[in-house]
């Protein structure tokens, strides 16, 4: 029925499985818009923050995402400013997560304030020394940005590509993406530093706040690192749930390995810098302030030295070891684990810099608050997601994301068997030589 | 005009409380509650959803009957200076220039029709003195005849806290400015939870100028960003460089010892 819209070459389920899969997606969506609604209109007493946890579930989400987003920026700069070359067969899904990502991010952030029509007060009554501000700034040029980036990819869809001028401004637009992956890395290295600075300048919350460099906590730094370093992880990970649920590979061994060999040494670095930024805070900023660190993971019944033990370790240090290994990152089902891992711990760490930081005491005579979200807060959290997955299931449908799809999967017997055997050999090779005609469409 | 800007540059209003006087009973509260249109809800009984701008904590020495001790702490904001003038907190956090610190009064305030409701305030501020309108302010029927006209009640979805009674502080500038003179006196400005005190436990005023007995209370340290130099006064989290202006005067070591956070080794020093 679509068939005139789904990209040349390439084999796409029946329209009604497609149909069915929007459709069960949609009612996660309803629902989600549901509680959006009755918090637009009852306000935010349908959630369970309170006095203390002014940021909560919504505020996790929306660094976890943007972190989790990062893989677009820092694909692009491997891409089009390092020039690794093979990254452009995966750059293409980095982009759309990364839209998915900063719009989900958006889209949480006008439901978390309190009063949503004046929203543009962060731009028209800007403080220049908030790092809120700087967020909103840098999120939403980059999300310009990421749009600009995203366009191209409609663009290049049959139909489409057959207007003369969508067609030209496609392709003019390739030309000139360098520029805007440039801009992208500079902007994303700003807000993704600055998500890591709203709670390290908290001079009032001694679990949140971080020595400086001028102006710009260490936090600030952790933050762009980790996003760098999980968000192509991130990238990997869905790349191969697309894989899974379509049946077919759609990205070639020798691309994950480029780009999970340089998560592994970013995650490496971060992971490092991540354990010397802990020793010293614990053992200089919190004493200075009168605290011993164990009381921030003790006297409570959720923070323990786990939750350390998980992000560092479990979800820093051994996925790092799994990515910049050659072998082991090479093993398909180690990858999955350790990129999972990764972005389970950048979310975890996230987690822990939005509602550790407020659920510890520090007035003397207060306890530990803990928390749990209201279902309101659940499902506008899980909006962006089902909204993430319609976008993927529309935009892998009538889009050519993936430039080697068609030679990894052709539906014609192969003219060569033999070729094709050396291709899953040696896919380094291939790649430079027999996939080189086929990108040229989506890389024009 | 010069010298009267110059003048009241050097006011700095704070606060000291009397731990040793005050009784719990709370009057400051309801006092601060009625002055400033403070909404309130049927149930009012999770401090983690109300709004009280005054709040008296209860604090124990933790200790087993009989040497078990109790005090009541009232805690109005800290209208915090930081460790450089004007850098509290909060303000520094504000994306959208909602909250400002006066450095004419040094208090701080909340622009409520300006504020959007993100809360980055509420999570930089330690003392929990910043609180959100979860909900909309609906007085019983007839009781909206009582709200001060002075003070603009507030809207859901947007964050309020102690101003000082700061419209007060207006009123007196006017009618000194009506009288002809360009300060106020000491009697003129006094907050809604000092006046209500009936232990007089809170005292008001500049802790700048020496006349006024908050100085001569707190004697106040300039030169070490105003820390008290009288040994039965302290602040809350000194250590954290908030630099408030609310000081707290007690007789009792515990009680001076919990305003702050001390490692291990430092509370074995200073108890010993």
């Amino acid at each position: 029925m679509d068939s005139a819209l789904i990209p040349e070459g390439v084999n796409r389920c029946p329209i009604w499985k497609f149909l069915l899969a929007i459709a069960i997606t949609s009612v996660v969506l309803l629902w989600g818009v549901y509680a959006m609604l009755l918090i637009y209109m009852k306000g935010l007493n349908q959630t369970n923050m309170n006095n203390a946890y002014g940021f909560a579930l919504w505020i996790w989400a929306d660094l976890a995402v943007i972190a989790l987003g990062g893989g677009a920026f820092f694909t692009g700069l491997l891409r089009y400013i390092f020039g690794l070359d093979e990254l452009k067969n995966i750059i293409n899904y980095a982009v759309l997560i990364g839209f998915i990502c900063y719009s989900s991010a958006l889209l949480i952030l006008g439901i978390d304030v309190g009063q949503p029509l004046r929203g543009w007060f962060i731009f028209w009554h800007a403080n220049v020394h908030s790092m809120l501000t700087e967020v909103a700034f840098c999120l939403t040029c980059y999300f310009m940005v990421l749009t600009i980036e995203y366009i191209p990819l409609v663009l290049e869809n049959r139909q489409i590509d057959r207007v003369p001028f969508f067609h030209n401004l496609s392709h003019n637009m390739h030309e000139i993406m360098a520029v805007f992956a440039a801009t992208g890395a500079f902007l994303s290295f700003f807000h993704q530093g600055s998500l890591g600075g709203v709670s390290g300048v908290l001079f009032g919350r001694p679990f949140g706040f971080r020595e400086h460099v001028l102006v710009w906590p260490w936090t600030f730094f952790l933050f762009t690192w980790s996003a760098a370093a999980c968000g192509p992880c991130f990238t990997i990970l869905i790349t191969k749930i697309t894989e899974a649920v379509s049946k077919k590979r759609l990205v070639k061994d020798n691309v994950y390995d480029l780009l999970a060999k340089i998560a592994g040494w970013m995650l490496t670095g971060y992971v490092i810098a991540k354990i010397i930024d802990t020793i010293y805070w614990a053992t200089t900023t919190v004493p200075s302030m009168g605290f011993h660190f164990m009381q921030f993971y003790s006297n409570n019944a959720l923070y323990g030295p786990w939750i350390l033990i998980t992000e560092v370790i479990i979800c820093g240090a051994l996925p790092a070891l799994i990515l910049i290994n050659p072998k082991s990152r090479q093993n398909p089902k180690l990858l999955v684990i350790a990129v999972t891992l990764a972005a389970v711990g950048v979310s975890l760490n996230r987690w822990v810099m939005v509602l550790q930081v407020l659920a510890a005491p520090v007035l003397t005579f207060q306890e530990w608050v803990l928390y749990y979200p209201s279902w309101q807060e659940v499902a506008t959290t899980i909006l962006p997601v089902a909204y993430g997955v319609i976008m993927i299931l529309i935009s892998f449908r009538y889009m050519p994301i993936f430039p080697q799809e068609k030679e990894l999967n052709p539906i014609e017997p192969p003219l060569s068997t033999a070729a094709v055997e050396e291709t899953e050999e040696a896919p380094a090779e291939a790649a430079e030589t027999a996939a080189e005609p086929e990108l040229k469409p989506a890389e024009a | 005009m010069k010298e009267a800007n110059k003048h009241s540059e050097m006011q700095k209003f704070g606060m000291v409380i009397d731990l040793d006087k005050c009784t719990g009973c709370g009057a400051c509260m309801v006092a601060c509650m009625a002055e400033n249109n403070v909404p309130f809800q049927e149930d009012e009984t999770d401090p983690l959803l109300s709004v009280k701008w005054m709040r008296v904590y209860k604090m124990t020495n933790g200790k087993p009957y009989p040497e078990t001790d109790i005090c009541y702490l009232p805690r109005p904001c800290q209208h915090c200076e930081g460790q450089h003038e004007g850098h509290s907190p909060c303000v520094s956090v504000c994306p959208a220039t909602a909250t400002d610190y006066d450095m004419a009064t040094g208090i701080v305030s909340q622009i409520y029709t300006r504020c959007f409701g993100c809360r980055y305030c509420m999570a930089a501020c330690p003392y929990h003195v910043r609180l959100f309108n979860w909900y909309d302010p609906i007085w019983p029927p007839g009781m909206e005849k009582m709200l001060n006209p002075d003070i603009s009640v507030r809207m859901r979805g947007i964050v309020e806290k102690c101003s000082f009674c700061f419209h007060r502080y207006q009123l007196a500038k006017d009618q000194a400015y009506v009288e002809g003179r360009r300060e106020i006196e000491e009697h003129e400005y006094q907050t809604a939870c000092t006046q209500a005190c009936p232990a007089d436990a809170i005292v008001f005023g500049d802790l700048n100028n020496p006349s006024h007995l908050v100085h001569q209370l707190a004697q106040p340290d300039l030169k070490h960003h105003g820390k008290p130099k009288n040994p039965k006064a302290f602040r809350l989290l000194e250590r954290l460089g908030t630099n408030p202006k609310i000081y707290y005067m007690s007789s009792k070591k515990w009680v001076r010892l919990a305003g702050d956070n001390y490692t291990r080794e430092e509370l074995n020093k200073k108890r010993t």
